[in-house]
C-alpha cells in the first residue's frame, strides 16, 4: 500500500499518458503515471513517426485534418528537438485519378493546410527518389517526428513539475467503493509484487488496452484493434515525406526518420487477444513493398531491415470491419457523466499527432472535478530538451552501437539519467540496436555495461532482446537481412555460446 | 547536379550489402597506424547512412583514406567501400582544391610544362630552399623526393622513333601509356614497345589520351576527371582490339572508377582494357607466343603486390610471368600497402602516416635484400626507391631486360 494519495493516477505510458501527466503536473496537481511495460511500448513506439500536416485526412475527415495542422504548428514550436522539418509530397501515379488532386488541394486549403501544387519536374528535383512517372505533386507541411524523444520529453517535463512515474507496473484492478474509483491495484511485472495506489481521479490513457481498464470499472468502451504494419528500410532513401495522393488506403506513405525510412501502412482488424503479440505477415510485407516501390522505385534495391506493427486504438463508430472508416477524432469520456462512475476519465481515440490536445481535454475534465482552475499552457511552454544521446558523445569513448553511433558515454547517460535497465529500455532511449545489423555488434557490449558481472541477467536480457530483433526480421528475412540474421545467430550461439 | 543524383543512387544501393562483419577494418593500412581514422566500415557504409540524412555528418577525417582498396578486396559482401568514401568526398567535401592539390592533381598539365624544362625543374625541386618553400607554402612535404621529369615525352619519342616500324606488324595492340610514362619515365614505354614487337605485335597509341584522372579524383576535381574519362572512353571505343597498360592504377581507374565513381559508362570496352602482363601471360598460356631469354641472365628480385593490382585480382599474371624467367630469384613479398597512394604521400599532413604504413613493407624488402623490387605501380616505385633504397622495376621492363629480343622475335 502506497500511503500517499495522488490527485491523479494516469494509466498508460504512451504519448497520451505522458502528455496528460505533463499537463496535470503543470497545473499543480500531484500525479502518478504508471505503465505496464516501458514508455512507448504500444502504438506510440510502433507508428511511422509522421508529423501529420493533416493533408491525409483533408478529404475524408476535415475535423481531424484541422486538429492535425494546428497541433503540427504547435509541436514544431514547443518541441523542435523532436521534429525534422522535412516537408512532404502527395504524388499521383499514372493509374491514379488525376481529378482527385484538385479536390485534395481544395480540401487541404479549407482545413487551413498550406498545400501547393508543384510542377512534376521540380518535384523530382526536390525529391529525386520519386517515381519519375508521377503525374502530379502537391507539397504539404508534413514532417518527421521522433515519438520516443517526444514521449520522454513529456515525461521529463511532468517529473520536473513533481510527477512520479512507475514503469513495469500493470494495473490489475481498479479500487472501487460505492460506484466510485479510488485508485488502482498495481503489480510489478518483474517481481510479481502488488500494491494499491489511491487517487482522487484515475485517467485511463491506455490506448487499445483502455477497453480492459474500462471493463475493470464495470463499463464498456467499444474499440477496434486496427493493426498497421510497417517496413523499415536500411537508410534514408527520401528526404521528404512521400504520400500517395488518393483516398486513404494501404501502403501509401514513406517517412524519412533519423537514418532510415519507414513505409506504411496496412489496416486490418485483429482480435483484442492478439494486441500484445502482433506479427507482420508475409502478405503484409509484400503488399507494403509493392505499394511503396510504386512511389519510390529504388526501394526495391534497398535492404528492408525490419517489419513491425502497431494497433490503432479506434473507437467504434459504425460497422466498418477494416477500421478505416472509424473516427480518428478524440474521445474523452467522463465516466461519471456517461456511466455514473465517479473518479474515472478515459482519454482515447485520436492519434499521436493530437496527443497534446487529448491531454488538454482530459486534464480539463480532471481539473474541473478537483476544482483546479489553472489554465493549460502546454501549447506555448517549450518541452524540455531530453539531451540527445548523440550529444553525449565523447571523444575517445568507444562506439557501442556502430550502426546508430552510440558510444559508451551515451549508453551510460541512458542508464544513469534516463533509467534504462535492460537492452530493450536502452533501445527505446538511444536507438541502440535499431540499425542495419539489428543488435549484432552492440547487444553484447551494451549487456556488459548494463549487467556487469551478472551472467544470468546478461544472458536473459540478450535472449529476450535478440528474439525480439529476430521477430522483426523474420517477415522480411530474405537477401542481406537473412544473411545478417544468420551471421548474428552464429556469433551469439556458436561463438559466444548463448543458449536458445 | 545530374552527377550528384547518380552518385546518390549508386551509394544507396551498395552500402546495404555490408553485413557488419568488420573484416575490412583488419585490412585497412591507415587504421593500423592511426587510431584517429574510423576505418573503412565506419567511414564507409556506416557513416554514409548519416550523410544521407544530413550532409553535415561529412567528416574531413575521410581524407585520411588512401583509396588503396584493400578493404574492398577483403569484403565478402562485395561492398565497394572505397567508392562510398571517395563519393562522399566528391559530394560533400566543401573545401575548394588548394593550389597544392591543383598541382598534384593535374599530372598531365604539369608534366607538359615540366618536360620542356626538365633539367631545370629536376634540379630546382631537389634544392633544399625550394623544398622548404614547397613545404611551407604549398604543404608538400620536404622529405619527399620528387619523380624526375624526362627531357622528351614518350609520345614524341614514339612518333619519331617507333611509329614507322609498327606498320610492319599484322597484329596490333593499343597502348594507354599514362602520364608517368609520358613525362617521367618514357623508358618503360620503350620497354613495352620492344617486348610487344618481339612478341609479334605492333603498338599504336590512342592519339590524344588524357590523364586517367585518378589524381583529379583524389584531389577534389571530379568534374575534370569525368571529362577526361569521357574522352578516353571515346578514344578506346574508336579503335579495335585490346588497349594495354603498364600502370595498375590507370587500369583500375579506367575499368572501375569510371563507371562506379564518375558515372561514365565503359561497359562496351571495359574488358578490352588490361595490364600488359595479363595479356602476355595469357598469350603464353595459350601457346600463341614463345619467349627466348638471354643466356646466363641472373637477377634477384622481390615482387610487391600494388594495392590496385591486388584489387584488380591480377597480381597472379605478373607472378606467373616472373616465374617463367630462368635465372630469376624471386621473393613474393607479403601483400602490404607501401603508403604513398599516388599524391597522398606527397602531402605534408600525410607524410608521417604514409611512411608508417609502408614501414612493414620496407622492412620486408630490407630483409629480402633484392637487386630490384618489381611492381606494376609507378607511385609505389617512388615510395620504395626513396624509403627502402632499392631500385624498382615494372615487370614489363624486367621482361625486356631478361629477354633476348631478337631471338624472341624470330620465334613469333
Amino acid at each position: 500500500m502506497n500511503h500517499r494519495e495522488y490527485d491523479v493516477l494516469i494509466i498508460g505510458g504512451g504519448i497520451t499518458g505522458a502528455g496528460t501527466a505533463r499537463d496535470c503536473a503543470r497545473r499543480g496537481l500531484s500525479v502518478l503515471l504508471v505503465e505496464k511495460a516501458d514508455f512507448c511500448n504500444g502504438a506510440t513506439g510502433r507508428n511511422h513517426g509522421l508529423l501529420h500536416s493533416g493533408a491525409r485526412y483533408a478529404v475524408t475527415d476535415p475535423v481531424s485534418a484541422r486538429e492535425c495542422i494546428e497541433e503540427n504548428r504547435i509541436l514544431r514550436r514547443i518541441a523542435p528537438h523532436c521534429v525534422d522539418p522535412t516537408d512532404g509530397f502527395f504524388v499521383t501515379l499514372p493509374e491514379d485519378d488525376i481529378t482527385y488532386v484538385h479536390k485534395f488541394v481544395q480540401a487541404c486549403r479549407a482545413a487551413g493546410i498550406d498545400a501547393e501544387q508543384v510542377d512534376t519536374g521540380r518535384a523530382l528535383e526536390m525529391e529525386p527518389s520519386l517515381n519519375p512517372d508521377i503525374t502530379a505533386a502537391v507539397k504539404v507541411p508534413d514532417a518527421s517526428v521522433d515519438p520516443f524523444r517526444l514521449t520522454l520529453s513529456n515525461v521529463l517535463d511532468a517529473e520536473m513539475h513533481g510527477a512520479e512515474t512507475l514503469i513495469w507496473h500493470e494495473a490489475v484492478s481498479l479500487v472501487t467503493e460505492g460506484g466510485r474509483v479510488l485508485g488502482a491495484r498495481l503489480r510489478d511485472v518483474r517481481t510479481g509484487e502488488e500494491k494499491e495506489v489511491r487517487a482522487a481521479v484515475t485517467v485511463n490513457a491506455s490506448g487499445i488496452w483502455g477497453q480492459a481498464i474500462a471493463a475493470m470499472a464495470g463499463t464498456q468502451i467499444r474499440m477496434l484493434a486496427a493493426k498497421g504494419a510497417l517496413l523499415v528500410f536500411g537508410h534514408r532513401v527520401n528526404r521528404m515525406v512521400v504520400n500517395r495522393c488518393r483516398k486513404p488506403s494501404d501502403g501509401d506513405i514513406i517517412v524519412p526518420g533519423e537514418v532510415v525510412c519507414v513505409a506504411g501502412t496496412t489496416s486490418s482488424k485483429v482480435p483484442f487477444e492478439e494486441v500484445d503479440n502482433l506479427r507482420v505477415t508475409p502478405e503484409e510485407a509484400a503488399l507494403l513493398l509493392r505499394e511503396s516501390s510504386a512511389l519510390m522505385p529504388s526501394l526495391l534495391n534497398t535492404r528492408v531491415i525490419r517489419a513491425y506493427a502497431g494497433v490503432r486504438p479506434l473507437v467504434a463508430a459504425d460497422d466498418d470491419p477494416t477500421g478505416r472508416k472509424t473516427s480518428r477524432g478524440i474521445v474523452c469520456l467522463d465516466h461519471a457523466v456517461r456511466d455514473g462512475i465517479e473518479g474515472l476519465v478515459s482519454i482515447t481515440g485520436g492519434k499521436m499527432m493530437t496527443y497534446r490536445r487529448m491531454a488538454e481535454e482530459a486534464a480539463d475534465v480532471v481539473c474541473a472535478k478537483l476544482g483546479n482552475t489553472a489554465k493549460c499552457d502546454t501549447a506555448s511552454a517549450h518541452l524540455p530538451l531530453v539531451e540527445a544521446v548523440e550529444e553525449q558523445r565523447t571523444k575517445g569513448e568507444p562506439l557501442i552501437c556502430e550502426c546508430e553511433e552510440i558510444d559508451r558515454a551515451g549508453v551510460r547517460h541512458a542508464v544513469e539519467t534516463l533509467g534504462a535497465r535492460s537492452l530493450g529500455e536502452l533501445r527505446r532511449r538511444t536507438r541502440l540496436g535499431m540499425g542495419t545489423c539489428q543488435g549484432q555488434l552492440c547487444a553484447y557490449r551494451a549487456a556488459r555495461i548494463l549487467h556487469g558481472d551478472d551472467a544470468e541477467a546478461m544472458q536473459d536480457d540478450l535472449r529476450r532482446f535478440l528474439s525480439e530483433r529476430w521477430k522483426g526480421m523474420r517477415p522480411i528475412a530474405w537477401g542481406d537481412t537473412l544473411a545478417e540474421a544468420q551471421f548474428t545467430a552464429y556469433i551469439y550461439q556458436n561463438l559466444l555460446g548463448l543458449r536458445k | 547536379m545530374k552527377l550528384i543524383n547518380q552518385l546518390k543512387t549508386m551509394a544507396g544501393e551498395n552500402l546495404e550489402k555490408c553485413l557488419k562483419c568488420t573484416i575490412c577494418t583488419a585490412y585497412c593500412p591507415v587504421m593500423a597506424v592511426d587510431p584517429m581514422y574510423p576505418g573503412p566500415k565506419q567511414a564507409g557504409p556506416d557513416q554514409e547512412r548519416f550523410r544521407l540524412m544530413d550532409s553535415a555528418y561529412f567528416d574531413d577525417v575521410l581524407k585520411m583514406c588512401l583509396n588503396c582498396g584493400r578493404c574492398e578486396t577483403a569484403c565478402p559482401g562485395g561492398v565497394r567501400i572505397p567508392d562510398i568514401i571517395q563519393r562522399a568526398r566528391i559530394q560533400y567535401g566543401t573545401h575548394a582544391p588548394s593550389l597544392r592539390d591543383f598541382i598534384l592533381a593535374n599530372t598531365d598539365l604539369m608534366g607538359s610544362v615540366a618536360t620542356k624544362m626538365a633539367p631545370v625543374v629536376n634540379w630546382t625541386v631537389g634544392l633544399k630552399p625550394v623544398k622548404g618553400i614547397m613545404d611551407g607554402v604549398l604543404g608538400i612535404d620536404h622529405r619527399r623526393s620528387f619523380p624526375k621529369y624526362a627531357g622528351r615525352t614518350f609520345e614524341s619519342w614514339f612518333k619519331r622513333e617507333a611509329a614507322p616500324a609498327q606498320a610492319g606488324f599484322a597484329k596490333k595492340v593499343r597502348y594507354f601509356h599514362g602520364c608517368y610514362v609520358n613525362y617521367n619515365y618514357p623508358r618503360l614505354g620503350q620497354d613495352f614497345v620492344a617486348v610487344m614487337n618481339a612478341l609479334g605485335y605492333g603498338v599504336e597509341l590512342l592519339g590524344g589520351e588524357k590523364c586517367c584522372g585518378v589524381a583529379l579524383i583524389a584531389n577534389g576535381q571530379a568534374e575534370h576527371a569525368r571529362r577526361n574519362a569521357e574522352r578516353n572512353i571515346g578514344l578506346i571505343k574508336a579503335g579495335p582490339g585490346p588497349v594495354l597498360t603498364t600502370s595498375s592504377t590507370c587500369t583500375f581507374t579506367i575499368r572501375d572508377e569510371y563507371p562506379n565513381l564518375l558515372g561514365v559508362d565503359n561497359s562496351a570496352v571495359r574488358e578490352d582494357v588490361g595490364l600488359a602482363v595479363r595479356f602476355i601471360s595469357s598469350l603464353l598460356e595459350s601457346g600463341e607466343v614463345r619467349l627466348a631469354f638471354k643466356q646466363g641472365f641472373r637477377k634477384k628480385v622481390a615482387y610487391h603486390s600494388a594495392c590496385h593490382a591486388e584489387l584488380l585480382g591480377w597480381t597472379v599474371y605478373s607472378i606467373d610471368l616472373l616465374r617463367r624467367i630462368p635465372g630469376l630469384e624471386l621473393t613474393v613479398l607479403e601483400s602490404q600497402c607501401c603508403g604513398i597512394a599516388g599524391t597522398y604521400g606527397f602531402k605534408k599532413e600525410n607524410y608521417r602516416r604514409s611512411q608508417a604504413i609502408g614501414e612493414g613493407l620496407f622492412e620486408q624488402i630490407r630483409t629480402a635484400a633484392p637487386e630490384a623490387v618489381v611492381t606494376e605501380c609507378e607511385t609505389c616505385k617512388w615510395q620504395i626507391e626513396m624509403s627502402a633504397g632499392v631500385p624498382v622495376q615494372n615487370p614489363v621492363s624486367l621482361l625486356a631486360e631478361a629477354l633476348d629480343l631478337e631471338a624472341t622475335a624470330k620465334l613469333n
